[in-house]
């Protein structure tokens, strides 16, 4: 802030407060010729409307000079007379850091214990898995849901079924960076070949499908799909492709929903935790992720 | 029979129906969206009935349309009456009446649309917000102009606070919608980050202090010694008050961005005058409370005066639950919880909407040329309704509000957090339910005021209110 900024804050600050004393001290005052306390001012409006002379009330007064002493030595005290800095020192990042850092002290060591136990050994503390499980409830909860189920893009994390894998460390991974699932939008394939590769995926899970078109769309996909979903079409955990070929469905199973998918593509992105929680709670986490679908 | 030489109380009689007309309709949508966040299916996944395009048009509806037409009502009747004056500008009275009816049913239009700017309570897009500049500056123009050919020799406590509240209100409005438009009904502010949202919060708090305080302390200050029948307490009181009342406002806006990305001076001067700004908020409700001694017997034959008086006793529990929420480890516990719409409606139904409802019970038999009121029975009942209503509401925020702060803010021995975001709303329900109940009792009120003003209105003339001479000997 500049001199200027500066010294017009203090100075519209402190004229508004000791404005408020002078009015107060310039209407106690008694005026020359004025009605005498308790009677009428002698002013009239429509017919019957009066004001009496009496003197403010002692209490209130005493509450208004009671909160300018206070006011006035909170900033004081605290920064608030533009760019000076207040006699306590404080900040709000100041306390932010001091909150975070106690807490670091009092809290790191449960989880720097946690990160040092393989999540196999952690699954079996019940301790532990309570911890993990409030941790979900914080942070994972609002897409993946309460109960873990996920929903339509969001990944089911109990089924035991895994677009990225589902070993402890591959787990820690996704939380620890993120995942970006990134599929194109096929739609230069036009209306027809959309809908006979999209009957062609009905079948790869064992649904019937118009047997015409998926033959048709068994060579679209055997060019345009493979190189992601595998020529088994059973997906491909590193870059994150599903598996086509169960009964798993992250953006629904119906022909509707496959044909969406094929046309406009899909862009699911699970966020980077690393910076934000830190290695040991993830390592925590995904242990308790783990045991969701053990 | 309306003339130079009589008050115009054709357009008071306009916007005393339509508050009450108004009143119905946003209270209305706040049953339905209080009825939402319990059962949720209401909105019937229609896009229009989605409880984020229903809140803006409930709080829109409540504040600037059912608020709004009181203050235009009683401030037109009040500027009239004490300055012996007919209303200034002819027919520019008539024009601010249909200027803001238009204002309002375009709201009721856009915002179910979708259409938004974003801001808190000053949502509707630029064109709509021209016009609420001309409308605005227009009435500014009437009262003013009739102040200015006013017959009295001195201008009545009233016409301070209604003068305060049209000015400041014509300055926040534009200062705080200026926005470049890109289309018709899309814009996009003209300040960015952190200042957009200190010039929100500067205006948004000013709206309280303007519109919901300074505007409604107006209408306290004629209704109150009018319906008592009592001088003003303090006419000292009420110069003291009014001054710092209005500038320390000015300085509010700050708390609404505690701990955010807004510099720590900023946050740390808008709590000090939060706090300085208790004592020139309880002069408002000490000058009217004060005014009834020597006629407290009133209260028990008088249900419009007990409206009004009660009024004054939720003002002054708000504007204390106000300073104290300023402070910074009070608001971070109540920041984003429940407790900040408790303390809201405590202002907005238990003071805003009270004195507001005396007021019209007063005016409407005076601008229809009745005696009275149809039933001051039903007004009795309408008392009661509404402030059970209103306890109701705030208590079950009260509870439910601190419950949530305290459940966010609860950690385990590990650090972890105790409950769940949805475990905390799982809480809720019951708080929830008891808040419908609240809202529900308050809006009934509202239709049995309206049977009522529609009883009085059709009922035997007495005599012809637009008979009243313009000049009396005072």
């Amino acid at each position: 802030m500049s001199n200027f900024w500066s010294g017009w804050v203090i100075v519209i600050a402190l004229a508004n407060i000791l404005g408020c004393v002078w009015l107060i001290w310039w209407a106690s005052r008694p005026k020359k010729g004025e009605a005498a306390k308790g009677s009428v001012t002698g002013h009239t409006w429509d017919d019957d409307l009066q004001e009496l002379n009496n003197p403010m009330p002692r209490w209130w007064l005493w509450l208004f000079y009671i909160t300018i002493v206070f006011g006035l030595a909170y900033i004081i005290i605290y920064p608030g007379f533009g760019a000076y800095k207040g006699t306590a020192g404080w900040t709000q990042t100041g306390q932010y850091e001091a909150e975070m850092k106690a807490a670091k002290e009092t809290y790191g060591p449960i989880f720097s214990a946690y990160a040092k136990q393989d999540a196999e050994k952690l699954v079996s503390n019940k301790t532990a898995m309570d911890s993990g499980r409030r941790l979900f409830m914080t942070y994972c909860a609002t897409c993946h849901g309460s109960d873990a189920r996920g929903s339509q893009g969001y990944p089911n994390l109990s089924d035991n079924d895994w677009i990225y894998g589902g070993q402890p460390e591959q787990i820690k991974a996704s939380i620890l960076d993120g995942r970006r699932g990134a599929m194109p939008g096929f739609a230069h394939l036009g209306e027809k070949g959309i809908e006979a590769v999209s009957n062609h995926v009905m079948t790869l899970s064992g649904r019937k499908a118009d047997a015409d078109k998926a033959a048709a769309g068994k060579t679209i996909f055997e060019a345009q799909c493979v190189a992601c979903h595998g020529a088994d079409a059973k997906g491909n955990i590193f870059i994150g492709a599903p598996n086509l070929t169960d009964k798993t469905w992250l953006y629904g199973s119906t022909k509707a929903h496959i044909i969406q998918s094929v046309t406009k593509g899909r862009n699911g992105v699970m966020p980077a935790h690393r910076e934000f929680l830190g290695e040991d709670k993830v390592h925590l986490l995904s242990a308790y992720i783990y045991s969701l679908s053990k | 029979m309306e003339n130079e030489t009589t008050y115009n109380y054709r357009v008071v009689r306009q916007f005393s129906v339509m508050t009450v007309v108004w009143g119905i309709v946003g209270m209305l949508v706040g049953v339905i969206i209080a009825a939402q966040l319990i059962w949720p299916s209401i909105s019937f996944d229609l896009p229009w009935l989605h409880f984020g395009r229903l809140r803006p048009l409930h709080t829109n509806a409540v504040i600037f349309a059912f608020g709004g037409s009181a203050l235009f009502a009683t401030s037109y009747y009040v500027v009239q009456r004490t300055c012996q004056a007919r209303l200034f500008g002819g027919r520019l009275a008539e024009f601010t009446f249909w200027g803001w009816m238009l204002v309002i049913v375009l709201a009721a239009i856009t915002l179910p649309l979708g259409y938004t700017s974003g801001k808190e309570y000053a949502e509707l897009e630029w064109p709509i917000d021209i016009l609420i500049a001309v409308v605005w500056v227009s009435y500014a123009v009437v009262f003013f102009g009739t102040i200015m050919k006013r017959k009295t020799p001195h201008i009545y406590v009233a016409n301070w606070f209604y003068g305060a509240f049209i000015l400041t209100v014509a300055i926040l409005h534009i200062v705080n919608s200026a926005a470049m438009p890109v289309s018709l009904m899309k814009s996009y502010s003209a300040y960015s980050g952190t200042i957009d949202a200190m010039v929100q919060w500067w205006y948004g708090h000013n709206a309280v202090g303007f519109f919901l305080t300074a505007g409604f302390l107006g209408i306290m200050y004629y209704f109150v010694p009018k319906q008592a029948g009592r001088p003003v307490f303090s006419y000292r009181l009420s110069v003291v008050h009014f001054w710092a009342l209005i500038s320390t406002y000015m300085w509010a806006g700050p708390h609404h961005l505690h701990y955010s990305t807004l510099p720590d001076w900023a946050q740390s001067v808008g709590m000090a005058f939060s706090l300085i700004l208790l004592a020139p908020s309880w002069g408002g409700m000490i000058n009217g409370i004060m005014t009834l001694s020597g006629a407290w017997h009133k209260l028990r034959t008088d249900p419009i005066l007990r409206f009004l008086i009660v009024s004054l006793s939720f003002y002054g529990m708000s504007t204390f639950e106000g300073p104290m929420m300023s402070i910074k480890t009070v608001n971070a516990l109540s920041h984003f919880t429940d407790w900040t719409i408790g303390h809201v409606h405590s202002g907005a139904l238990g003071w805003v909407a009270l004195v507001t409802i005396g007021a019209i019970y007063m005016l409407i038999p005076k601008v229809f040329g009745k005696e009275a009121m149809y039933s001051t029975r039903l007004i009795e009942n309408h008392f009661w309704i509404a402030t059970i209503g209103i306890v109701l509401y705030i208590a079950s925020m009260w509870v439910s509000g601190i419950m949530q702060g305290l459940m966010w803010r609860a950690v385990n021995s590990d650090g972890t957090l105790t409950y769940s975001f949805v475990e905390s709303l799982a809480r809720m329900y019951p708080y929830y339910t008891i808040r419908l109940v609240g809202g529900l009792l308050f809006f009934i009120g509202m239709l049995i005021m309206a049977y009522n003003v529609y009883k009085t209105i059709t009922g035997p003339s007495t005599l012809h209110a637009s008979d009243e001479p313009a000049t009396r000997t005072a």
